[in-house]
């Protein structure tokens, strides 16, 4: 079983984040691996150590920091790590990134085939949900996304979709590109050797040059939106904490009905 | 760009158009003409007089099976009723975000999801966002000719056309595309009493602090006329089944009103609600998160304060 899984470097969710130029502004010490990607690599490790045998690639797209994502993903336990890094892959959109990124699994697959493409379900960051059947649709291979329960067998690929009026049972020929929800699996955690060997372990750097990608159709030239103006969130104002000394349930419904919200 | 068609994905269950078409029709009507895409079995008389009411000059029917829970079957069945639309909206939803991505990919257009507002800037789609966990708001430009807009539900004030006529009916032809994945089993979910969360214009949520006990929870749900939710924590206890769980991972809400009781306001739960209208808060540790965002909040236990708020607010209803 060869899996290879996709992890995006976003910034902490607790920290201050920023936009510049309309991108976000990340700094080395305050972000890591999308934490929606450790269910993915669990996803793969489990696959593999069910099979007996097989691989787990890590890949991500982004800047110089971005290579972090693959760092945890190794830690975790993923055997090799592909960090694509290109100063015009700046400004992409989801399209952009797609092709990025299938370019580099295609190149991956070509040595020797991939069974199975993993991706988390979201981006903590972008959040946008749609970069899985993005990459499905680029690389031509069948799509099963947003599963909380996964299976292989027989050269196919079986899911389990919640969707809000049915869960839905999947099932599509490999390869195939899945994205999995958090409910899929509870991540390990990195255990010390692994880290330790994750330190030394070499990473794989290409540029858009070495998996065959110009520039121009990916990058912020090619984009089809555009981040116009982006501004913190006013505090909201008059916000009040009141702490209730008997009467906290009607200063509650006072409130509303002030509002008139009740 | 104006005076173009602009189609909008009609959401209906039963039969019934729900609540964030109608918003995002009214939308529609500052973007250009709208047309309603309606997916499923032919709609009701009742059903396209609300769609015409709200602006839909034609219902576009695309009958589609089973198959239409495909997100490829769907995208193309969407595709066939708007080959004339360089604007669709939707509703911001899991699966409309994978029809919007397909469809982007057949039309060339650029997408934004999660949107809270769109309006035409110089020949071009322009959207409002909130991000971040709701603290940062940004404008996107569409910059490509077609635009896919998704939004979320209670950001458009929905509103009525004066005078309009009821939309006529189109059928499209379509015939589903042939596609590798297959629906193996397709097992209901029973739909509760009311609103759905994500739609509700109130949400009351519980955490770990009821522990496990929702009774007022949703009698504060119920007498003000909201849906409920809960956080991750609540619904791997199976305290309350998994659709109720609002955050990031879970539904996005943006309500008028949003109470948390019990909920301490972690990160992965304030990306699903933060946007909302008012946000009131219950909670016995007064350094709990949750206060940061909360307009109202009280520190108390949700046992002393929620049963007096219920009786003080039916008491209202009743007078
Ligand atoms: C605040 C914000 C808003 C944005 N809005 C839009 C928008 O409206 N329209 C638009 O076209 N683009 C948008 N983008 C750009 C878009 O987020 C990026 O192109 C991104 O790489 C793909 O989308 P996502 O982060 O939403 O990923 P999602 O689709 O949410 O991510 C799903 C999975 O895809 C994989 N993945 C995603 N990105 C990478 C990566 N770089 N490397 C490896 N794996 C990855 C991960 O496994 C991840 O779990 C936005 C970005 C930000 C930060
Ligand atoms: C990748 C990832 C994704 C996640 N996605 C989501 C998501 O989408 N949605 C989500 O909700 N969570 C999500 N989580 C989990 C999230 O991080 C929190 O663990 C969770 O939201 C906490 O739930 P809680 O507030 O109910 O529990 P706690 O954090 O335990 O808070 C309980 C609160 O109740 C208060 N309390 C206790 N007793 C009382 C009482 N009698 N009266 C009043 N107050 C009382 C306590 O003071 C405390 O503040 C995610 C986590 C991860 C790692």
């Amino acid at each position: 079983m060869r899996i290879l899984v996709t992890v995006k470097f976003t910034p902490d969710l607790q920290s201050h984040r920023s936009f510049t130029d309309g991108s976000v502004t990340r700094t080395a010490d305050d972000g890591s691996m999308n934490e929606l990607d450790e269910n993915a690599v669990e996803a793969a490790l489990q696959l593999v150590e069910a099979a007996g045998e097989g691989e787990v690639y890590a890949l991500t797209v982004g800047g110089p920091d971005a290579v972090a994502a693959v760092r945890k993903a190794l830690q975790l336990g993923a055997n090799h790590a592909i960090h694509v890094s290109d100063e015009e892959i700046a400004g992409a959109d989801v399209f952009g990134t797609a092709k990025v990124l299938a370019a580099a699994i295609r190149k991956v697959h070509e040595e020797q085939p991939l069974d199975l493409v993993i991706t988390g379900m979201a981006a903590l960051d972008g959040l946008t949900s749609m970069l899985p059947t993005a990459l499905a649709a680029d690389l031509g291979w069948s799509q099963l996304t947003l599963a909380s329960e996964l299976t292989v067998a027989d050269g196919e690929a079986t899911i389990v979709r919640h969707m809000p009026d049915a869960h839905e049972t999947v099932a599509a020929p490999l390869p195939a590109v899945v994205s999995v929800t958090d409910e899929a699996n509870s991540p390990r955690y990195p255990n010390f050797k692994l880290i330790m060997a994750a330190r030394k372990a070499p990473v794989t750097q290409w540029s858009l040059a070495d998996i065959g990608v110009d520039g121009v159709t990916v990058g912020a030239i090619a984009a089809r939106t555009e981040v116009r103006d982006a501004s913190p969130r006013p505090e909201k104002a008059d916000r009040q904490v009141v702490t209730d000394t008997g009467d906290g349930g009607v200063t509650l419904a006072n409130f509303l009905i002030e509002k008139g919200l009740a | 760009m104006s005076g173009n068609t602009v189609a909008v994905l009609v959401e209906h269950r039963d039969g019934v158009v729900a609540q964030p078409t109608l918003e995002n029709l009214t939308l529609a009507r500052s973007l250009g003409e709208p047309v309603a895409v309606w997916l499923g079995e032919p709609p009701s008389d009742e059903a396209s007089a609300t769609l015409g009411a709200y602006g839909a000059g034609a219902v576009r029917v695309v009958e589609l099976g089973a198959a239409g829970r495909l997100p490829k079957v769907r995208a193309a069945a969407v595709g066939a009723a708007t080959p004339d639309a360089p604007v669709v909206l939707m509703t911001s939803t899991f699966l409309n975000k994978e029809v919007a991505t397909l469809l982007a990919l057949e039309t060339g257009a650029g997408v934004v999801v999660d949107a809270s507002g769109a309006e035409l800037a110089d020949g071009r789609v322009e959207t409002e966002q909130t991000v971040f966990a709701a603290t940062w708001n940004i404008r996107t430009r569409v910059v490509s000719e077609r635009a896919i807009v998704a939004l979320r539900p209670n950001t458009t004030q929905a509103t009525e056309v004066d005078g309009a006529g009821a939309a006529t009916v189109e059928t499209v032809v379509f015939e589903a595309p042939e596609v590798p994945e297959r629906l193996v089993a397709v097992s209901a979910v029973e739909r509760e009493e009311g609103v759905p969360l994500a739609e509700a214009r109130v949400v009351v949520s519980g955490g770990r602090g009821t522990n496990g006990d929702y009774a007022l929870v949703r009698d504060l749900a119920d007498v003000l006329g909201g849906a409920v939710g809960a956080t991750r924590d609540a619904t791997d206890e199976g305290w309350i089944s998994h659709e109720h769980m609002v955050g990031q991972t879970g539904t996005t809400v943006t309500p008028a009103l949003y109470v948390a009781c019990g909920i301490s306001g972690a990160v992965h739960h304030r990306g699903g609600m933060q946007a909302s209208g008012t946000i009131v808060a219950v909670n016995i540790d007064p350094d709990a998160p949750i206060f940061e965002i909360a307009d109202l909040g009280i520190v108390g236990d949700l046992n002393d304060v929620l049963p007096q708020a219920i009786a003080t607010l039916q008491e209202h209803k009743g007078a």
